[in-house]
């Protein structure tokens, strides 16, 4: 089996300071990776390198394409590195206000890449609004409401919603659940692990978190000072840490 | 009249605005930035599309200026006159006499022939502008021709009243590339766009000139099913009686009184004239 994304050495620089450097990793279909370290530690950078947000200043990020087959995508001219991003990727804001847009209904701002792909039957559109509202149990009544009459944890699905609508087969997560309280947490948490689960999806969340990756991640990257200082098995990692940052990341979570 | 170069501008800013034309013309629909100059008359008034008349009027030319499809309100009979003081030119109220329109926010209803020129006043060029603030970006959906976002407006203007509500200044496709403003004329005017005369554009402020050269398709944006439809105010015209024109709503007193006219002041006194004519 093809990796579906492989970093190779991926590496970026704020002047002198180390963004990330020496990342690599791959990661396979229908896995997901948890990123964790602390504040400042480049984990959002170095997201923000893969996803295009960013651009590196060396490294490869290799994205398997539905045609083409492997590509780097920072080599990618950009109609086509933002038609990646607008079907195949999805990249879930922590701050769902950047993720979505505020002043458009929300089966408007499902229906958004539906439109950038080419739909332009009402009916259809508008369908599959409902039908994606109701996967991340959003009333059927709210699907005109906009953005900003939502709660928190709303308005953090209907970003997914809006992400998922074209089938992606990679999804980005910059910190999903932060900012909402436990139990939407716990909620929404539920809510990604089963969509991951029923399309197969490929996904990449970074979060400080721990509790988050253990529910979420197969896999683990922990980062430090821009640097990966350890990878493997969540369980794995979170039970048996070998690196010291790693043991002192894990024995500081509190215990209820 | 001494003092004023022919038409007001200096000739090197008409050629730096030909250039800009010319631009326009070759890629229908692009907006071209150009060196705006200040006017003697405050934007919002028309600064683009007098610049752009100043720079294709010639001595021979016979200009036509409406706003809002009337020849007789301040903004025209201000830049009629404009031109009479600075260019000489003769002007006319009648559409088929004229070989320069400038027009604030309507196409005549008489169809325009191959020797005419229409110049529209623009006041935001960007079709995209309320639904993307920022301009690198709206630049770079233009160069991207990524216009997925344009149909979200239409969605919402469904979604909110069941049909498409946007009734002026109607988002058009030119040429199959780029998506146009086509400045706030009625959609009842969409159709009208794909004319045998020359279209320029032009917005002062915003220091952009966009064109359509003759028989330029322009689709007006739709879904397929809640397809594109010219409207107007039922009814006809109360004075020429009309029932093809754009009708203007005018209030006669304070109880109520009211009545539908042309908003094409020209075409309903040569249909009147007609008429008269005809008895």
């Amino acid at each position: 089996m093809n990796p579906i994304l492989s970093v190779r050495n991926l590496e970026k620089r704020y002047g002198a300071r180390i963004g990330c450097t020496g990342v690599s990793f791959d990661l396979y279909p229908g896995e997901v990776m948890g990123i964790v370290g602390e504040s400042g530690s480049g984990k959002t950078t170095l997201l923000n390198c893969m996803a295009g947000g960013l651009v590196p200043d060396s490294g490869e990020v290799v994205f398997d394409m539905r045609e083409g087959g492997p590509r780097d995508v920072l080599k990618l001219s950009e109609p086509r590195r933002r038609m990646l991003a607008r079907t195949d990727w999805a990249f879930v804001h922590q701050n769902p206000r950047d993720g979505l847009r505020m002043g458009v209904s929300a089966g408007g701002n499902v229906g958004e890449r539906l439109m950038s792909v080419g739909a332009r039957n009402y009916g259809a559109i508008r369908a599959e609004a409902q039908d994606w509202l109701g996967r991340v149990e959003i009333a059927d009544d709210r699907i005109d409401d906009r953005p900003r009459d939502f709660s928190g944890g709303m308005q953090q699905r209907l970003q997914i919603a809006r992400n998922l609508v074209t089938g992606p087969r990679l999804a980005f997560m910059d910190e999903p659940t932060g900012g909402l309280d436990v139990s939407v947490q716990a909620r929404l948490l539920d809510l990604i692990r089963g969509l991951v689960h029923d399309m197969g999806l490929s996904a990449i969340v970074v979060t400080h978190d721990l509790a988050v990756v253990r529910l979420l991640a197969d896999r683990l990257m922990v980062m430090r000072q821009g640097r990966v200082v350890e990878q493997g098995l969540t369980d794995q990692v979170l039970d048996d840490p070998q690196d010291a940052y790693t043991q002192l990341l894990v024995s500081s979570v509190l215990q209820v | 009249m001494s003092g004023y170069n022919f038409a007001y501008l200096d000739e090197d800013t008409k050629r730096m605005i030909r250039r800009a034309i010319l631009k326009g013309l070759a890629v229908p629909g692009y907006q071209v930035p150009f060196a705006s100059r200040e006017m003697p008359m405050p934007y919002g008034w028309g600064t683009g599309g007098v610049q752009v008349s100043a720079a294709v009027l010639v001595p021979e030319d016979v200009m036509k200026v409406i706003d809002q499809g009337a020849d007789d309100t301040t903004n025209a009979v201000s830049i009629r006159a404009f031109f009479q003081k600075t260019a000489q030119v003769a002007v006319t109220e009648a559409t088929g006499e004229a070989t320069l329109i400038q027009t604030r926010h309507r196409i005549p209803e008489r169809p325009l022939t191959e020797d005419q020129i229409l110049v529209y006043q623009v006041p935001i060029p960007e079709p995209l502008r309320f639904l993307e603030p920022r301009e690198t970006e709206t630049r770079k959906m233009h160069a991207l021709a990524e216009y997925g976002l344009m149909h979200v407006k239409l969605y919402e203007d469904i979604a909110r009243h069941g049909e498409i509500a946007t009734s002026y200044a109607y988002p058009v496709k030119v040429a199959d590339r780029y998506v146009m403003d086509p400045s706030p004329i009625p959609k009842f005017d969409n159709p009208k766009l794909e004319s045998a005369a020359i279209q320029l554009f032009g917005a002062g402020r915003e220091q952009r000139i966009y064109a359509l050269p003759p028989w330029t398709p322009a689709v007006s944006l739709d879904f397929e099913d809640h397809p594109f439809e010219a409207r107007k105010a039922p009814g006809c015209c109360g004075i020429c009686g009309a029932e093809d024109s754009y009708l203007d709503e005018v209030i006669l007193d304070d109880a109520g009184g009211r009545m539908f006219v042309c908003s094409d002041t020209d075409y309903c006194r040569s249909r009147v004239a007609a008429a008269e004519d005809a008895a």
